[in-house]
């Protein structure tokens, strides 16, 4: 006797969980504010090109470290290139890092921690390899690739998303590791499933609450570490702006315009702060036990 | 418990051992020629030739690894900076003061100020209190290092004066100049730092207020202080104590930056050079350094479970 078991067709599955999203949102306004915040964010980063601003990377000396004024909503830089028009480039950088960080980091991490998860010998050296990748600090591990490799915005994503595949790999490995003994995982081993099709079906599905979360607080710290990268010079190259090298930049002026770091700043920490934001609230409607990771 | 003791801190060797052959390869795992690399985009041939020979580039990549291992291990020699060509570790000896200095008064005001935050947010919940001191952690996510640094200069030393604007003095040579130019740096890097603690504290001790003792205590007629410091806040040390440990990572992020935000010569200042010049050996050195402390930081923390928690035996 075979027993058959029809799943709903993928459109109802994902119109169900649209759903859940938006009754999440309706309970959790919080998590609304960041999802609106963020996406105001990203309408005005890719928006950018098309609003008529002054041309990002146009120099025009005379008009050197301006105020604020009309004409330029936050000033200029070192060089007379418009500020405003900048830090709305620049937000697509960072966003585009944030989000390819967050993307790659749960993909590679969850890859490994479903294979690591349900056999014991790659457990072992997997884990020991992933407890060494950890022991070095993530900044100084994506600094050191990022000079070894040269500046690219490839590069910077890449090198920031090796350091935090580590703690994706155990998170998933712990939720492997608590399923495996379940009933119905014995029941599906029992009944002669295979295995990629257990890790796949049963097993992976229970992963993604707990990765997306993960995934929002990757993306906000990449955010960021993108523009420490900057910072310390192995980030972004200068042809193309980024929050980060804004500021990297503009640094040593800031004290005749404050805006070449305040501006990029103030935009980085609300992005960051909306997806912080957006993290805190899914994490609390899919699950109010799981605590914020470290 | 010494027999845990002495397992918990051999497991570290592995541990460094895998780190070492990490940094090992980072160069060699790079694409292209690693003496390329090294010497950048405008060396000539013989500059190449020279750094080469210089790391002995040329070996084989298990001799290279020997050599290198053994020097480090039996020596205590990591190689010579490619740059200046004094010794990493003496480089690392000259700057390690300020960073540690640094490092320990940021650890200190942000467990001083961070946990009794936590305590009271947790105690008052839903309160105004508990939504401000959450604010501030989530804010404290989310600003940057840096922004928050040069704010403070512009603020704290430009415009009020009350600070020097950026360097460092030794605390040995001149203690009041070390609290002056100590200040603005700890503030910027202990933010961060803070706010996860804070989080932490909170949510570990919403918890632990929700067990029956803590009725007990209460029904009893203990004091309210001595409910949340004794009953509670002792039990919820361990997830606390964790991510204190945890978190020197984030630190060890904010110490390169913040010592160029404010000129400070330390470890973190020799970072940022040598990765301007892709000094590779000093880059090597340096990261191992901070991944030993960081491994060291987080055996201590293991190790100190016992203290608050006498249930752990090991």
């Amino acid at each position: 006797m075979t027993l058959q078991v029809q799943d709903p067709p993928i459109s109802a599955r994902i119109r169900e969980n649209l759903g859940n999203l938006a009754e999440a949102l309706r309970r959790n306004p919080t998590m609304l504010f960041g999802l609106v915040v963020l996406s105001a964010m990203a309408i005005a980063a890719f928006g950018a090109p098309y609003l008529g601003l002054d041309d990002p990377m146009r120099q025009v000396p005379r008009e050197r470290l301006h105020g604020p004024s009309a004409d330029s909503l936050f000033g200029t830089d070192m060089f007379g290139r418009d500020l405003f028009s900048r830090v709305l480039h620049g937000g697509q950088i960072s966003l585009i890092v944030g989000l390819s960080v967050a993307f790659l980091a749960t993909t590679i991490g969850m890859v490994i921690g479903l294979i690591a998860g349900f056999n014991r010998h790659v457990d072992a050296v997997v884990m020991r390899f992933m407890d060494a990748l950890m022991s070095i600090p993530a900044i100084l591990l994506a600094i050191a690739l990022v000079a070894l490799w040269g500046s690219s915005v490839p590069n910077v994503i890449l090198a920031l998303t090796i350091p935090e595949v580590p703690r994706v790999v155990r998170l998933v490995r712990s939720v492997v590791l608590t399923l495996r003994d379940q009933l119905y995982v014995q029941a599906a081993i029992a009944s002669g499933t295979s295995t990629p099709r257990i890790l796949l079906r049963h097993i992976m599905p229970n992963t993604i609450p707990p990765i997306i979360v993960q995934a929002t607080y990757i993306c906000a710290q990449a955010v960021i570490f993108e523009a420490y990268l900057s910072f310390v010079g192995a980030g972004t190259p200068p042809e193309i702006p980024s929050w980060g090298n804004i500021m990297a930049e503009g640094r040593m002026y800031f004290y005749q315009n404050l805006g070449i770091i305040l501006f990029p700043g103030i935009f980085l920490a609300i992005t960051v702060f909306a997806i912080n934001t957006f993290g805190d609230g899914l994490r609390d409607s899919l699950d109010p036990r799981m605590q914020r990771r470290v | 418990m010494y027999a845990y003791v002495i397992r918990r801190s051999l497991a570290t060797i592995p541990i460094m051992g895998l780190v070492a052959v990490f940094v090992f390869l980072l160069l060699h795992l790079s694409p292209g020629d690693p003496a390329v690399i090294i010497a950048g985009d405008f060396a000539t041939a013989a500059q190449i030739e020279d750094i080469r020979r210089q790391l002995g580039l040329d070996d084989p990549l298990y001799v290279q690894f020997g050599t290198w291992l053994y020097n480090l291990l039996f020596q205590g020699d990591m190689g010579r900076s490619i740059y200046s060509g004094l010794p990493v570790t003496r480089l690392i000896g000259q700057r390690i003061e300020p960073t540690l200095m640094l490092t320990l008064v940021t650890m200190l005001i942000a467990v001083v100020f961070a946990i009794p935050l936590g305590v009271i947010a947790a105690w008052k919940v839903g309160t105004w209190i508990d939504r401000f001191v959450m604010t501030f952690a989530v804010l404290g996510f989310s600003v940057p290092v840096f922004v928050l640094g040069y704010v403070l200069i512009y603020g704290g030393s430009m415009t009020l004066g009350w600070f020097p604007v950026q360097g460092y003095r030794s605390i040995l040579v001149d203690p009041h100049g070390f609290l002056l130019h100590i200040t603005l740096p700890a503030i910027t890097l202990g933010v961060v730092y803070m706010a996860l603690i804070a989080r932490m504290t909170r949510a570990t001790m919403l918890e632990v207020l929700n067990e029956d003792y803590i009725r007990t205590a209460y029904a009893k007629g203990v004091a309210t202080r001595k409910v949340l410091l004794k009953h509670a806040l002792k039990n919820a040390m361990v997830p606390i104590v964790t991510t204190i440990g945890l978190g020197v990572a984030l630190l060890i992020g904010g110490v390169v930056v913040t010592e160029s935000v404010f000129a400070i010569p330390g470890l973190g200042r020799l970072t940022v050079d040598a990765v301007l010049r892709t000094d590779y050996p000093v880059i090597q050195g340096v990261i191992l350094v901070f991944s030993l402390a960081y491994v060291l930081l987080n055996l201590l923390v293991d190790l100190s479970y016992v203290l608050f928690d006498p249930r752990i035996r090991y």
